[in-house]
């Protein structure tokens, strides 16, 4: 520490998050505004003094809400460690006892007073009956809650917590509590949902009883008449999908990097297709071929003479169109664990007298084995969580996913089930993950040391080349078959009834009207949701980015106690299905003191920490190409942790904050899982409408949508690339031939 | 055991005209011929991207010759694969497999060699012991610090009893002081089993200190070979003598040769010293700055030269001199009675000091 920073007695920072809990406790409404804040109605609607728009300080000066006015003093405590230094202990001890006791207040009012008055019973047992009630926390609550949080940590920060670091003390703290609301509460709220019996108690029994339903774990496609439980469907495809998409991921990795074939440019533009591609889509390709009135089905019907049947309904069809979607998954993580594998490790092993089959078996495929659990966990979990197949693919064969979203919104309305259902998925998620983890033990497989490393890879051995690349040609001629069948589907009046071409499914989809000139009118039924979609993207992807880099900056740069656990927590949510994601934040956030459900924040906020992990990840990847020594420079030159992270590590890594931006807009664009269970009339997705469609038969509609979508999608991350091919860092390549 | 001892079956590497160009027209080795006798160590040693590293990897057979003919032994290897040279090489990196333990990488190679397991255990051990290792055996390698790593490496490759053993600058990860240490045992390993040893480095001291020839390279090709003294005291050119020690180079002319002696001038010096074949005219020549002379004044034979720098390095007194034909470096084992800056200094060669070289 410098000894500037440590005697002088301003300290801005602190200041800064003061005035802004004043704001948000004298100015900002305090309850959450129904119309939304935006649009700024409530300023004219009676504020200050409208209980509805009042800000805490107007509600307690008329004497409402008196259960606020603890709130006030944490407030005036701060102000007398202005004048002190950050060594005094008094500087720390005001600040902890102040933010602590301030949050945790806002925390136990938020959650013991709700709508129907007090939120438990033995309060009202304690206190008495309450005739006062309050909904969700609104902004005013929020940049209050942040005020406290933070002030908080420039106290334990000035104990000396994490080297006496504001930035960084409190961006860990800021994380671990979005984190915890936004991914544990809802979980643990789930939890409780599962143990809930119809008149408001909680019971083991019941939660025993709906765990092990029959339909749920049933075996009696093995041992008896019937179908088979839910969680044996789900996991058998899960299994079966992990497993192919990691063998095929592989071949198609071996082909890019370790065979003399012409076309592997070709092939690495596979990886973009899942990424620009909303899941269900492909399902919808297949039912195109294969379905009742499908090409293939047809044909086959002719030339054999046989009825067409709906085979393709089921597992068949879920394993086709998950392994067509979730493939390219596979070799983005194969390719680059595949390239990894440092050729040196290979010669070594060649000079040791290991023909190329034994090096193949003994030592690279050992060593990607991390990529291949990875690329296998990645199956799995995608295969689970996904929504769209089944739906439009499933038949009988249910899995999961669907029967918690029918559980939630079919006639059932069945909560607790849900959550039961929810808690089943997420175990065999979880117990994936671990089960990874466990497989790759303590064994190190890093093998780019940084040292010299001449060399090349040496080619497939000769048995194993013919079959990959026969698998590896079919694979990506049914691939393009199935996305010409998409781009040609969407042109076609009736698919299998009417095969005239018709541009009429875009038309009713998207076609303006020009009534009056300069005057336009989206009339087309698809552009509420496209703008939407759109707008919520937009919105979420920076959101996304930045908390992800931040967290990735932590994981990698910062050392504090608790860090693994802290990786853990922030790495969760990449093993909980979206589905899940969204039974739990409808459980949790339909009720005060957290309300968003039926609004764009809780899409939002969704996406967020669908995609962190992702922005995490990539974050971790480039962070840790740079050397640590250019952080310590600017530390040793007199910059803060912040202004090292602002001014040295972010430029570097404008590549990776590009990726993250557009992949997590992308994602907000395809994904379906999480927000079918959180749209609104208002708030409606392009993805949860084209299901819509495709339930109500509409398929030329739902196609054409899609098709839209991609080409969207496309245009982005061809930007992107654009983009991060002119902001390469000047570099030596890599291949040095030696002395 | 008798049997599970690590034995020789060292061979001798020939060279025949081998050239290796990689893609089109990037020439990495150009026309090399040579043969390193077994039983020695022999050090290819060159700035960086003169080719020494392909040469190396084209004895393992990692690198095909694009053309000529490589042997080992008598076998003519050319066009062998890695895998059935019986040839083993210790990488930069060391190359150790992680997913291994110690035992597992050093008998790993002895696995493919038809040894049965006990008997690739106990070679191993014996590898492992040889290294002074033994205790490690069933550690990983990211578990050991770089050193051991290098002479895991070392067992790995030690343990085939290959006719032929490689080393990519095996000490350039370890600090100076284990690199003294490492090459020191790398020699006697190589000198006790009598195994044919191939040596990359670009450090010339490292070089002089391990082989019993050195085959200096420049631009894909041979500029030199010879012992360690051969390359020291009579470099071929200019190339060598720089590159091998420090050398001054000075430019002069040779005013008169009879028989085998040649008399040159350097601004009025006139010193005799053997021709190594060269007739009269301009030429230049190497001195090494232990074998230069100073002496105080301006009198007596030699040149008048002026002390511009003068460096105390503890054991002995470096100094840079301004004469007519431009800076020399001196080094002096005198250290108790420095000249100054400024001092006006007599400079002259010892006897055997200078080597005549060509003039460019």
């Amino acid at each position: 520490m410098r000894e500037v920073t440590t005697e002088k007695t301003t300290h801005p920072i602190l200041i800064f998050w003061i005035i802004a809990g004043w704001v948000g406790l004298l100015i900002l409404p305090w309850y959450g505004i129904e119309d939304g804040f935006f649009r700024f109605e409530w300023l004219f609607g009676g504020y200050p003094w409208d209980s509805d728009y009042a800000p805490a300080a107007f509600l307690l000066a008329q004497g409402e809400k008196l259960w606020l006015a603890p709130l006030v003093l944490p407030l005036i405590a701060p102000f007398l460690v202005l004048k002190r230094q950050k060594t005094d202990p008094l500087y720390a001890q005001i600040l902890i006892a102040a933010g602590a006791l301030g949050f945790a207040w806002l925390i136990a009012q938020g959650f013991g007073i709700g709508i129907r008055g007090w939120s438990f019973d033995w309060l009202e047992a304690v206190f008495g009956p309450l005739d006062n009630r309050q909904f969700g926390m609104g902004y005013g609550a929020l940049v209050l809650a942040s005020s406290y949080l933070f002030l908080f940590t420039q106290g334990i920060a000035a104990r000396g917590a994490i080297n006496g670091d504001v930035f960084v003390v409190s961006a860990v703290s800021g994380v671990i509590v979005i984190v915890t609301v936004f991914v544990f509460f809802p979980i643990a709220k789930m939890l409780l949902a599962a143990f809930a019996t119809d008149d408001g108690g909680y019971s083991i029994a019941v939660f025993i009883s709906k765990f092990f339903d029959d339909r749920i774990w049933g075996l009696s496609c093995v041992i008896g008449p019937g179908r088979c439980g839910v969680a044996w469907n789900s996991l058998i495809l899960a299994v079966l999908v992990g497993f192919l998409t990691t063998a095929l991921g592989l071949v198609f990795a071996l082909v890019a990097t370790r065979s003399s074939f012409r076309y592997k440019r070709a092939l690495r533009a596979l990886t973009v297709l899942p990424i620009i591609t909303p899941p269900f889509v492909i399902g919808l390709a297949i039912i195109l071929l294969f379905g009742l009135s499908g090409s293939v089905t047809g044909y086959v019907a002719d030339l054999f003479g046989v009825r067409p049947t709906r085979w393709v309904y089921g597992l068949p069809g879920l394993l086709i169109a998950q392994i067509l979607a979730f493939t390219p998954i596979a070799f983005l993580v194969l390719i680059g664990v595949v390239e990894g594998v440092s050729p040196s490790m290979e010669e070594a092993a060649q000079t040791l007298r290991a023909n190329r089959w034994q090096v193949f078996r003994t030592v690279s495929l050992p060593l990607m084995r991390p990529g291949l659990a990875n690329a296998f966990l990645l199956g799995f979990i995608e295969s689970m969580a996904d929504f769209g197949n089944p739906l439009v693919l499933g038949g009988n064969y249910d899995v999961l996913s669907t029967e918690i979203f029918f559980a939630i919104v079919g006639a059932q309305y069945d909560q607790s089930r849900a959550a039961v259902l929810a808690i089943v998925l997420l175990a065999f998620t979880l117990g994936a993950f671990y089960a990874q983890r466990f497989w790759l033990g303590n064994k190190s497989y890093t093998t780019v040391s940084g040292k010299g490393d001449a060399g090349v890879h040496p080619h497939l051995p000769r048995g194993l080349y013919i079959p990959v690349y026969t698998i590896a040609t079919f694979w990506a001629a049914f691939t393009i078959i199935i996305y010409a069948m998409i781009l040609y589907g969407s042109v076609v009046e009736l698919w299998g009834v009417n095969n005239s071409l018709t541009f009429k499914h875009y038309i009713t989809a998207f076609s303006i009207d020009f009534e009056q000139i300069g005057v336009r009118r989206w009339t087309g039924s698809a552009w509420d949701s496209f703008w939407t979609t759109i707008k919520i993207a937009t919105i979420a992807a920076p959101l996304t980015a930045a908390v992800g880099l931040i967290t990735a900056y932590l994981l990698t740069r910062q050392n504090f106690a608790g860090k693994n656990a802290f990786e853990f927590g922030t790495m969760l949510s990449f093993a909980i299905p979206g589905t899940v994601i969204g039974v739990s934040y409808i459980l949790a956030f339909n009720v005060p003191p957290i309300e968003l459900t039926g609004t764009g924040i809780i899409l939002v906020v969704s996406f967020i920490f669908r995609n962190m992990p992702v922005g995490v990840r990539a974050g971790i990847a480039s962070m840790s190409q740079l050397d640590k020594s250019l952080d310590e420079s600017s530390l040793t030159l007199g910059a803060n942790s912040w202004q090292t992270f602002r001014r040295v590590i972010l430029p570097l890594l404008r590549p990776a904050i590009l990726a993250a931006l557009v992949y997590s807009f992308v994602r907000a664009m395809t994904a379906i899982s999480a927000v079918i269970f959180l749209v609104s009339a208002e708030y409606n997705m392009a993805t949860s409408y084209i299901i819509g469609r495709v339930e109500n038969n509409d398929y030329g509609l739902a196609i054409a949508y899609s098709t839209t979508l991609i080409f969207v999608m496309l245009a982005a991350v061809g930007v992107l690339q654009l983009a991060v091919g002119k902001t390469r860092i000047g570099r030596r390549s890599t291949h040095n031939s030696g002395g | 055991m008798a049997n599970s001892q690590i034995n020789s079956k060292a061979a001798s590497v020939s060279f025949q005209n081998v050239t290796k160009v990689y893609g089109k027209d990037v020439l990495a080795v150009d026309d090399v011929s040579l043969r390193i006798e077994p039983g020695t160590l022999v050090t290819l040693l060159g700035p960086s991207g003169c080719g020494k590293t392909t040469t190396l990897r084209m004895i393992a057979g990692l690198e095909m010759a694009s053309k000529g003919t490589i042997l080992i032994g008598d076998k003519d290897v050319t066009t062998l694969p890695a895998t059935d040279r019986d040839v083993s090489m210790v990488f930069q990196s060391y190359a150790l497999f992680p997913h291994m333990s110690v035992m597992e990488n050093v008998s790993y190679g002895l696995k493919f060699s038809g040894f049965n397991k006990s008997e690739s255990r106990d070679r191993a051990m014996a590898g492992l012991d040889l290294v002074g290792l033994g205790d490690y055996a069933s550690r990983l390698p990211s578990e050991l610090s770089g050193g051991q790593q290098q002479r895991v490496a070392v067992a790995r490759a030690l343990v085939l009893e290959p006719q032929v053993l490689l080393f990519d600058e095996p000490l350039s990860n370890l600090d100076a002081k284990l690199r003294r240490q490492v090459r020191e045992e790398i020699r006697e390993i190589q000198q006790n089993l009598g195994l044919t040893v191939v040596y990359v480095t670009h450090d010339q001291e490292e070089a002089l200190a391990v082989s019993d020839q050195i085959v200096v390279m420049r631009n894909a090709s041979i500029a030199q070979i010879g012992t360690p003294r051969e390359l020291y005291d009579a470099p071929y050119d200019r190339f060598v003598a720089d590159f091998i020690g420090e050398a001054n180079l000075i430019s002069c002319s040779i005013e008169d040769v009879k028989g085998d002696v040649a008399e040159i001038d350097l601004s009025g010096y006139r010193y005799k010293l053997p021709s190594r074949g060269m007739k009269e005219g301009p030429a230049s020549i190497a001195i090494r700055p232990s074998r230069l002379r100073l002496a105080k004044g301006q009198s007596g034979e030699g040149v008048n030269a002026q002390i511009e720098k003068a460096t105390y390095v503890g054991s002995r007194m470096e100094y840079a001199i301004s004469t007519d034909f431009g800076q020399v470096f001196a080094v002096v084992d005198d250290v108790d009675t420095p000249f100054d800056l400024g001092d006006a200094v007599m400079l002259s060669f010892d006897a055997k000091g200078p080597v005549l070289l060509p003039s460019s």
